[in-house]
């Protein structure tokens, strides 16, 4: 295919794809028109984002990229970037909705035309923030993906639904306000005021002005991840948001957080980064070390799962602010795989609870007699989740520890604790729920449902070859962390 | 006589007109008091729009400085005049539901 | 024929698919055949290799790049040398035996159940073998890891029981302690060698200065590592625990292999440790602490299977004794026939718990000598070997740690004989009581008492043969041997032996050592034959023995310094930090701005003289802070 002139860019595709077909979805028939018209449309946006993985050579440069002009007075023009973090992102994102879809299908929401229409919303705005190469095209991703999921949670939540999105909103948008203050401080500091991210890299922030601005990209950015101590929001909004929404929202959008620091952060403010790596990698090492605590006590399975997973991106976050290389490649490859995993945990506390009317740990018990087949995709999950050799996460945790490692010994050491907590509550809860004596408030056998088998499976096998063969994985994120590197070196 | 004397002047009216809108609960002697204010920025702006012309035109006979003093005075006029034909309304109304010009009869708008 | 390499860990892992996947639709025989045939294969493999490394001709095959970035390259390699394929020969053989026992041992289990249970051994064996075979520290912890995965499946394979299932939950949670160190020492060696290939790093390490703080620190982590997955202390509390698994599984997981992954993975890094003198001085006295620690608990305990784990904990510490002094050869030699005699001890404990209808309580036993011929004589068999005396197989390489440890120093020595005569009391106080004297169950056990079947008693006649037999591959010079396993191994210790100063112990000296051990041993043994033939221990004890009989309080006194300041801090953390500190102060900060607009609502009283004044006062504060400020 000849790349010279061409129609449509993926990175477009991925956007527009969603885009316009969540808002159809708004007109659409509720019940399971609806409902099926998202699934299509999210394997479409799937196979969009498989076959985007073939045409990752330079020669394609023209399918990757593209940038129009939008707003030429303030310099600001409508540019995506579509390299190889933006594609192991997006093809997460790209993952995650049919999982969601598939595994929740059995789920009847009210008003699912407006659901659904969310949903896809959500999923323009995420493609949009990982390919984003100007500021306020980012900005305006950012906020994109965050309010559907406002909507999602507080009209389709749990009990406390109202108390926990507010929360969730005003924590984020608090975030959102000092990100927009943030871009625009730095917009006047750029030499040819403009928004492209080349000319951010170039804006001359000396000293404290620098440190000022870093301030407030990464509260921001820290907010949307969630680094302790600036993770309250989180486990409320996980446990009071419909599952499906939970699932985009770690599974996914916690990764926009992650990402934007190393897309926006380190290359915009190098000095101040290097100036506060270690204040942020102690604190997030505490915040894994806490979240892991913090997990053990927990009796809601949501609430844990959304400990641990507090606990993994400390985890991410230290070794992103290591700034090496291989620590790098690590967080790419465990964005990814986090992301797949916790979907997993999600699909499977999402069974507990449709079948057996509670998630809270102490009224199941000993389900492995009546559900096997839960017992064992739960086992899997949860172990991957641990990042126990030959599972995905494996892979990514080895490369960030030993990265950290770079950094300092005692870090390590006190980090690689989590390790040690991660088995206890992974274990306790699998043994409190799964075995022992059938609990005797049960009694329902479990109906799982095909989409949400399939599902399963998909992400059990994922699972496994990225964990026994993980070298595409990591060749993806290769290229563009080494180009990231030059970059950051070249300044 | 110099600037002087008109901005004594100026200020007179002004201080009259603040007190009697702080002291009075008649809401028309309000009214009044307010457009005395009024006034006493319009004689403001009309004295020192004088006083620069005439500096500039020592220079200048064509000069056009401090013309835009006396259109300021225009507007103020005419905002003065509409603010004068929706007072009175307001006024009339409130005349017939309370029977009163007590501005202190007012305060049920909090609720 | 290098190809043949990665057939060795294929075969476990069809083994475990088809088990495993197929386990709904597979009869039990099948499922039997599968699961041990699987491990035959593996076995016949495994002496082709065997014999291609006797030949002079190991191995090392890179099936594909695992990990690869930057300048850090881990291949998935395997490496087959002498000291692996020793290994994999223990591991295959006596795994294929334990398979074999299974069929009969776990045959009251559904079939879903029983597919369940061969998966899991065969996954085991499967992650066993990786972890003997990897070519680099990687691989030899995705091994390490998923030996104590399919451990903790094991352990709680009945999972209705919840002390099962938290005995299970303690192994995991004890060697991820034990991972832990590991882990740091891996990434360390990365920091310092840029490689975890074991030859580029024992290459780089002996460039080093001896003794070096980075060594110690490396080999000091890797040891931790070691303790946890070989029950030393301070991490040795788990084994006595996992004992709840089915008895096949002591025998196979928790004595003949897994636990002796820490001793394979020391003599695999033997060259760190002998430039490292201070950890392995660690080495020595933390395995002489265990050995003669678990040996007295062993001397009071009442469940066959308790008394055979402390055993193996003892065992496991006299091994760590021989790589702390340097005997490589002979903790390797040990770990072999430890391999045999442990695990038909324990599959002879099965035996007798088949028989005795999961009875372990030997005060209710006695007598089943008549009873279960085959497992007696064997277990008989196992007793002398384990007790060391000769020309059974525990006495040679019980002997040639012992003679190592004394040229390091004679402490080392006499409290390694006291081990071992305490280790030759209680195995036999253990025999006696259960096979001498009198039947001591109730009648309807009596009744049904019965030889187990043939699936199960071949393999014990097999490790029996082998426990006697295995120690004439290492008969010392002194005895006139040549100790063939020695030179075999030699290429993988030499050097290590090149830094070593060589100990040579006169002849006479070495028959006064010997000849006082075995004696010391015999002694203790026909003592305790003698005494538990007649009077068992069946009344409570009293004093010191109750001390003896509840571990020391070991697992208390952890449950108190270390589980539960835990729990305490966790709850804290989650009842007042989080709640109250952390989301305290975001509520704190949302309930400001609610009282605030409360208050300053109050100003908003409606009087329209009010706000008149308030804009006059505006208005001037404005005018005056215009004129001063500027």
């Amino acid at each position: 295919m000849d790349a010279k002139d061409v129609l449509i860019t993926f990175p477009e595709l991925l956007l527009w794809f969603p885009l316009i077909s969540g808002l159809i979805a708004f007109f659409l028939k509720k019940g399971n028109s609806a409902k099926n018209w998202a699934l299509v449309s999210s394997f479409i946006t799937l196979a969009i984002g498989i076959t985007s993985l073939f045409f990752l050579d330079n020669k394609y440069f023209n399918l990757n990229n593209v940038s129009y002009y939008w707003m030429p007075s303030i310099g600001s023009s409508f540019a995506l970037k579509y390299d190889g973090m933006a594609r192991l992102l997006c093809l997460l994102n790209a993952i995650a909705f049919p999982l969601v879809f598939l595994s929740t299908y059995r789920q009847n929401y009210k008003n699912s035309n407006r659901f659904y229409g969310l949903m896809l919303l959500t999923q323009a705005g995420l493609a949009g923030v990982f390919c984003a190469m100007d500021a306020l095209i980012f900005y305006f991703f950012w906020e994109l993906a965050l309010i559907p999921v406002y909507f999602l949670s507080s009209i389709w939540g749990g009990e406390r639904r109202i108390q926990a999105t507010f929360k969730f909103f005003i924590y984020t948008f608090a975030g959102s306000l000092l990100l927009l203050a943030g871009i625009i401080y730095v917009y006047l500091h750029t030499p040819e005021q403009s928004f492209s991210l080349n000319s951010f890299m170039q804006a001359n922030l000396p000293g404290a002005a620098g440190k000022f601005a870093f301030w407030l990209f990464f509260i921001a950015f820290a907010i949307k991840m969630p680094v302790f101590p600036f993770h309250t929001w989180q486990p409320d909004a996980y446990e009071q948001s419909p599952t499906g929404v939970t699932m985009i929202l770690s599974g996914v959008m916690v990764k926009m957080g992650l990402y934007a620091v190393i897309r926006w952060l380190i290359p915009v403010f190098p000095a101040a980064t290097a100036g506060f790596a270690n204040l942020i990698i102690w604190l997030s090492v505490i915040g894994m070390i806490y979240a892991s605590f913090l997990a053990w006590k927990q009796d809601d399975l949501k609430r844990l799962v959304a400990y641990s997973s507090i606990a993994h991106i400390g985890l991410m976050c230290a070794a992103i602010f290591v700034i090496n290389e291989s620590g790098l490649d690590g967080v790419m490859v465990q964005m990814f795989n986090h992301g797949v995993n916790v979907i997993a945990l999600w699909i499977v506390i999402e069974l507990i609870e449709r079948n057996f009317g509670t998630r809270k740990i102490s009224e199941l018990g000993g389900l492995a007699t009546i559900a096997p087949a839960l017992t064992v995709f739960l086992v899997i999950a949860a172990l991957a989740n641990i990042a126990l050799p030959l599972t995905n996460a494996f892979i990514g945790e080895f490369l960030m520890f030993s990265a950290l490692f770079q950094h300092g010994k005692f870090v390590t050491a006190f980090a690689l604790i989590s390790i040690i907590f991660a088995a206890v509550y992974t274990l306790n809860m699998i043994q409190k729920v799964f075995y022992g004596e059938l609990n005797s408030g049960i009694s329902a056998t479990p109906v799982l449902g095909k989409g949400a088998v399939t599902a399963l499976a998909v992400i059990v096998i994922i699972i496994f070859v990225a964990g026994v063969y993980p070298k595409p994985m990591i060749q993806l994120a290769q290229d563009s962390v080494n180009l990231f590197f030059n970059r950051l070196k070249g300044l | 006589m110099t600037i002087q004397h008109y901005i004594f002047l100026a200020v007179a009216l002004f201080s009259i007109g603040v007190i009697g809108v702080l002291t009075r609960r008649n809401i028309i002697i309000i009214f009044m008091c307010i457009e005395l204010m009024l006034n006493a920025v319009n004689l403001l702006l009309v004295a020192f729009s004088k006083m620069h012309h005439l500096a500039a035109a020592a220079v200048d006979a064509t000069t056009q400085a401090g013309i835009d003093g006396q259109l300021f005075v225009f507007f103020i006029m005419v905002v003065a005049a509409a603010e004068v034909s929706v007072g009175l309304a307001i006024i009339v109304m409130m005349y017939r539901n309370t029977h009163s010009v007590d501005v202190n009869f007012l305060n049920r708008l909090k609720h | 024929m290098s190809n043949l390499v990665y057939l060795v860990p294929l075969f476990p892992l069809i083994g475990f698919l088809i088990n495993g996947l197929a386990r709904n639709s597979l009869s039990k025989g099948l499922t039997g055949v599968i699961g041990s045939g699987v491990i035959l294969a593996s076995f016949v493999v495994s002496v082709i290799l065997f014999l291609q490394v006797k030949d002079g001709h190991p191995v090392t095959v890179s099936l594909f790049d695992f990990i690869s970035v930057g300048n850090l390259s881990i291949p998935f390699s395997f490496q087959v040398d002498q000291l692996s394929s020793i290994f994999l020969l223990i591991i295959t053989g006596v795994g294929f035996l334990i398979h074999l026992y299974s069929t009969a041992y776990m045959h009251e289990e559904s079939s879903a159940h029983y597919a369940r249970y061969f998966a899991y051994l065969n996954l085991f064996v499967f992650s066993m073998l990786l972890l003997v075979m990897g070519g680099n520290y990687l691989i030899m912890f995705i091994g390490w890891e998923g030996v104590g995965l399919c451990s903790y499946l094991l352990i709680g394979y009945w999972f209705k029981n919840v002390d099962y299932s938290n005995a299970a939950k303690k192994a995991f949670i004890m060697n991820r302690i034990g991972d832990f160190g590991f882990l740091l020492a891996i990434f360390w060696m990365i920091q310092q060698f840029g490689t975890l290939t074991f030859g580029e790093v024992f290459a780089k390490a002996g460039e080093m200065d001896a003794g070096g703080v980075v060594l110690v620190g490396i080999t000091l982590l890797l040891f931790l590592g070691a303790a946890g997955k070989s029950a030393q202390i301070p991490l040795y509390t788990w084994l006595p625990d996992a004992m709840a698994g089915p008895t096949p599984v002591s025998a196979l997981i928790h004595a003949a292999t897994m636990v002796t992954a820490g001793i394979y993975m020391i003599a695999r890094s033997n060259i760190l440790y002998t430039l490292a003198p201070f950890t392995q001085g660690v080495v020595a006295v933390v395995g002489l602490a265990t050995a003669i620690l678990a040996a007295t608990i062993a001397l009071k305990q009442n469940d066959i299977k308790k008394v055979l784990a402390y055993s193996t904990v003892s065992q496991l510490g006299y091994m760590f004794l021989g790589l702390g002094v340097g005997a490589y050869t002979g903790a390797v030699f040990h770990v072999m026939t430890h391999a045999f005699f442990k695990a038909l001890l324990f599959l002879g404990a099965g035996s007798v718990i088949h028989a005795m209808h999961h009875e372990q309580d030997i005060r209710n036993m006695g007598g089943l000598k008549k009873h279960l011929s085959v497992t007696h004589w064997t277990f008989l068999v196992g007793c002398i070997a384990i007790a060391g005396i000769p020309p059974l197989s525990g006495f040679f390489s019980k002997d040639e740690i012992l003679a190592a440890a004394f040229s390091a120093n004679i402490a080392y020595w006499v409290i390694g004989v006291l081990g071992a005569v305490m280790t030759a009391f209680y195995m036999f106080r253990l025999y006696a009581t259960t096979f001498l004297g009198k039947f001591r169950g109730t009648h309807e056990q009596e009744h049904h008492l019965h030889e187990s079947p043939v699936a199960m008693t071949l393999p014990l006649i097999i490790l029996a043969v082998l426990s006697a037999a295995a120690g004439l591959i290492g008969i010392p010079a002194v005895l006139g041997g040549s100790h063939e396993l020695q030179q075999f191994l030699a290429p993988v210790f030499a050097g290590s032996a090149k830094l070593q100063e060589a100990h040579h112990l006169s002849h006479s000296t070495e028959y006064m050592l010997m000849g006082a051990s075995v004696a010391l041993a015999a002694i203790a043994g026909i003592y305790a034959i003698s005494r538990f033939s007649k009077r068992p221990d069946l009344e409570e004890v009293e004093g010191f023995g109750k001390l003896l009989q509840n571990k020391w309080y070991v697992d208390e006194l952890y449950d108190t310094i270390v589980v539960k300041p835990l729990r305490a801090l966790s709850g804290f953390l989650n009842g007042v930090v989080e709640r109250s500190g952390i989301d305290g102060v975001v509520n704190g900060v949302g309930k400001l701005v609610n009282y605030g607009g409360r208050q300053l609502r109050l100003l908003q009283s409606g009087q329209v003289g009010i706000y008149l004044l308030l804009m006059v006062i505006a208005a001037l504060v404005l005018f005056i802070i215009q004129l001063f400020v500027k």
